[in-house]
């Protein structure tokens, strides 16, 4: 009974980052081991070169990915503990680190000069890019002790760097000028997750909030809204029950919509949100001066079984893009799956539409480079949001053991000082 | 009445090391203990009707009904309730005839000292009576020995009317947790006293002291509050020494400071453990340290 779990947990979802700059130069997918990026601007597929001696490419599924904010940079890292520094301009490799333990997520500072990563056993890590070396090895930054880190961010200012934990926790933590020797300085927490937190998101800086505001989404189908500087918890957004998934007090299914994976449009007056089980997304109003969310509309995405694992935009296109994937099915021998989808207008300014594959950036052509194929096949993808979700509470919800197990276990244990 | 081998642990250690076959009786009446398959046999004491796991005579409970292993795996977490922020901490819980009433929302005490890993709980005992304005509390891994603790403080309450209302012990592991109970800058002291010191190599980052779990220590004591560490086991005392004078938010105390400070001879004589190393001979590797603001903010 053991060993089936382990096997779930192998079980990667889909990923996909968009080029921050406004004519959404490239995106990428992510599924398994395997990386494609599309080039937009030149209408084809972006060839990775990767001549880093070590581990070309990645072996083992890859978990995190990550466009830097000045556009010129792109990480993936993941199970092969490996974290991979690729220039967008050539989509050449320029620095493989490797890591100790499984990578879970990755940051990137606002300038791109540090690149951080989190492992599965609490140790957030910093590599110096800067000069680049084809071999880095990284410093330790910060610790959650004993927790995995689900998500890393740098605040929009540059600084704080923000660690989110399954035990519930974000820690706000000021990022040191030399961060190669630490950075020592908790700015806040931020507590108030009654389950692992899964993503964060920034609101862009405004007059009335100058280090701009958190939100985070959540094991427990919640999306909150944090003041960092203070770690005060602001507002929270039950969007699982506002999107119709959830009865008020519906304790029958409890662990079956947390909350994926979050984006701000529009620079954060709008979120868009995914939530297990939703076919779609939530976008939720974010209001600066009054400093709460509220539910603006759900996009549902009709005709396909489509359950975002996650999302990217571009700052000012108003397109979200979305990917559901996995990285292999458990019990069959399918490759991987993903599909993307596009949804234009999200930023409001027109209605907000689902776009046919043939109407999205990129067309059919993108849809070949980066699903791997261009069909579809609905039970699959069906399955593949199960194996997902399974995987994600395997690995983010603590297994409670009750106490009379507790009192069995310690029976088989052997503290007699004297053995002989 | 049942007697005989069940009053074993009366006898003192020296016997128990010397005896090979009653050691071994001892120790699996201390695993059933812990399993309680003796609980229905120890009740035929027709002494005491109330539990007998309280001593008839000083009405204070009795530490071998509590016995627990000296280690612990500091990585479990899960059999027992968090707060989800300093906030949610239950003062009425702890301190009934301070916070009489859960509405209140009294801003104004707040818990200032805190025993990490704190046992038997020797040193809040002492700490109580000398510090009676302040709260504090304890933190501690092992169940069992914070029942004890628990019965304990609740036994002083009831002898000494008025004391010992300051004080209270929390089962948790303070390694995941700290930050639930104890906002930013709240406590003006903190124990470290005899923790576990982890002699494996691999094992060095389970220690209580180490140098990230240091960041978090800092975050909730306040500026200028005290870290007091100390423990029988040299190599151990120099790794915390050398922690936290390699931790930009710590700066030791002057020899002076210590001299003048009455909390430091506590933390070696108060608890169980100093006492017993005391009784041994042993030498204790005290290191006491302030937090300080780092000098240049981008350190």
């Amino acid at each position: 009974m053991e060993s089936e779990p382990k096997k779930e947990t192998e079980v990667a979802p889909a990923l996909i980052a968009v080029h921050p700059d406004q004519s959404s130069v490239a995106v990428a997918v992510a599924v398994g081991p395997h990386l494609r990026v599309f080039d937009l601007a030149a209408g084809s597929a972006a060839s990775l070169i990767d001549d880093s001696d070590a581990v070309p490419f990645h072996k083992d599924n890859i978990r995190a990915v990550r466009f830097a904010a000045n556009g010129k940079l792109f990480v993936s890292a993941g199970d092969d503990k490996t974290v991979k520094v690729w220039s967008t301009q050539s989509w050449r490799c320029i620095t493989t680190v490797s890591s100790e333990k499984r990578v879970t997520a990755v940051a990137i500072s606002n300038d791109g000069t540090f690149v951080c990563f989190a492992d599965k056993f609490g140790l957030v890590w910093v590599v110096d890019l800067d000069p680049p070396l084809l071999d880095k090895k990284p410093a330790p930054l910060l610790s959650h002790y004993c927790s995995i880190i689900t998500s890393l961010e740098f605040s929009p200012d540059g600084r704080f760097i923000l660690s989110a934990d399954r035990d519930f926790k974000i820690r706000v933590t000021n990022f040191p000028n030399k961060p190669l020797n630490g950075a020592h300085q908790i700015q806040s927490f931020c507590l108030g997750h009654t389950e692992f937190v899964s993503c964060l998101a920034f609101v862009k800086s405004s007059q009335e909030c100058p280090q701009g505001l958190l939100v985070s989404g959540s094991g427990d189908s919640t999306v909150r809204l944090w003041d960092i500087t203070s770690g005060a918890l602001l507002d929270t957004c039950e969007v699982a029950i506002k999107a119709g998934l959830l009865e008020s007090n519906g304790k029958a299914e409890e662990h079956g919509h947390a909350v994926t994976d979050l984006w701000t449009v529009r620079d954060g007056l709008l979120v868009a949100v995914a939530i297990q089980s939703l076919h779609g997304i939530v976008l939720l109003n974010c209001n600066v001066s009054s400093q709460t969310l509220s539910v603006a509309k759900v996009v549902s995405v009709a005709g396909e079984a489509f359950v975002p694992t996650c999302l990217g935009s571009s700052s000012s296109t108003g397109n979200l893009w979305m990917v559901t994937g996995v990285s292999s099915l458990p019990g069959s021998n399918n490759p991987s799956l993903a599909r993307v989808r596009v949804i234009s207008g999200i930023d409001g300014k027109q209605e907000s539409v689902v776009l046919e594959d043939e109407s999205i950036p990129g067309g059919k052509k993108l849809l070949e480079t980066l699903q791997g194929t261009a069909s579809v096949d609905d039970n699959a993808f069906l399955a593949a949001a199960e194996a997902v979700k399974a995987a994600m509470y395997n690995l983010l919800i603590k297994k409670q053991y009750p106490s009379e197990n507790r009192e069995y276990r310690k029976k088989s244990r052997n503290d007699r000082k004297l053995k002989s | 009445m049942m007697k005989a081998k069940f009053e074993l642990p009366v006898i003192g250690k020296e016997l128990r090391r010397k005896h090979a076959f009653i050691n071994s009786i001892y120790y699996t009446y201390k695993l059933r203990c812990e399993l309680n398959l003796l609980k229905p046999f120890i009740i035929d004491m027709s002494e005491t009707e109330v539990n007998p796991t309280i001593s008839k005579s000083t009405r204070l409970p009795r530490k071998r009904f509590y016995r627990a292993r000296a280690h612990n795996n500091p990585l479990s977490d899960s059999h027992f309730p968090v707060p989800i922020s300093p906030s949610h901490v239950d003062y009425c819980l702890h301190y009934p005839q301070l916070f009489p009433s859960t509405g209140q929302a009294d801003n104004s005490k707040k818990i200032q000292f805190a025993d990490v890993g704190c046992g038997f709980g020797g040193l809040l005992i002492s700490l109580s009576t000398l510090f009676p304005k302040t709260l504090m509390i304890g933190m501690e891994l092992r169940d069992k020995v914070t029942e004890y603790a628990k019965e304990h403080i609740s036994s002083l309450r009831v002898a000494n009317p008025g004391q010992y209302q300051n004080v209270s012990v929390v089962c948790t592991n303070s390694m995941k947790y700290i930050p639930n109970y104890f906002k930013k800058g709240q406590l003006s002291k903190m124990f470290f006293l005899f923790p576990d010191p982890h002699f494996k190599e691999k094992n060095h980052r389970r220690r209580v002291t180490n140098p990230f779990l240091l960041d978090e220590y800092a975050y909730v004591l306040e500026d200028g509050g005290i870290i007091y560490t100390i423990t029988d086991v040299e190599e151990l005392g120099d790794w915390m020494k050398s922690c936290l004078e390699n931790h930009p938010m710590f700066e030791a105390l002057t020899e002076k400071e210590l001299e003048a400070n009455p909390v430091v001879k506590l933390s070696s004589s108060a608890t169980e453990e100093g006492q017993k190393v005391a009784r041994n001979g042993g030498q204790a590797f005290q290191a006491v340290f302030r937090r300080i603001v780092p000098t240049n903010q981008a350190s």
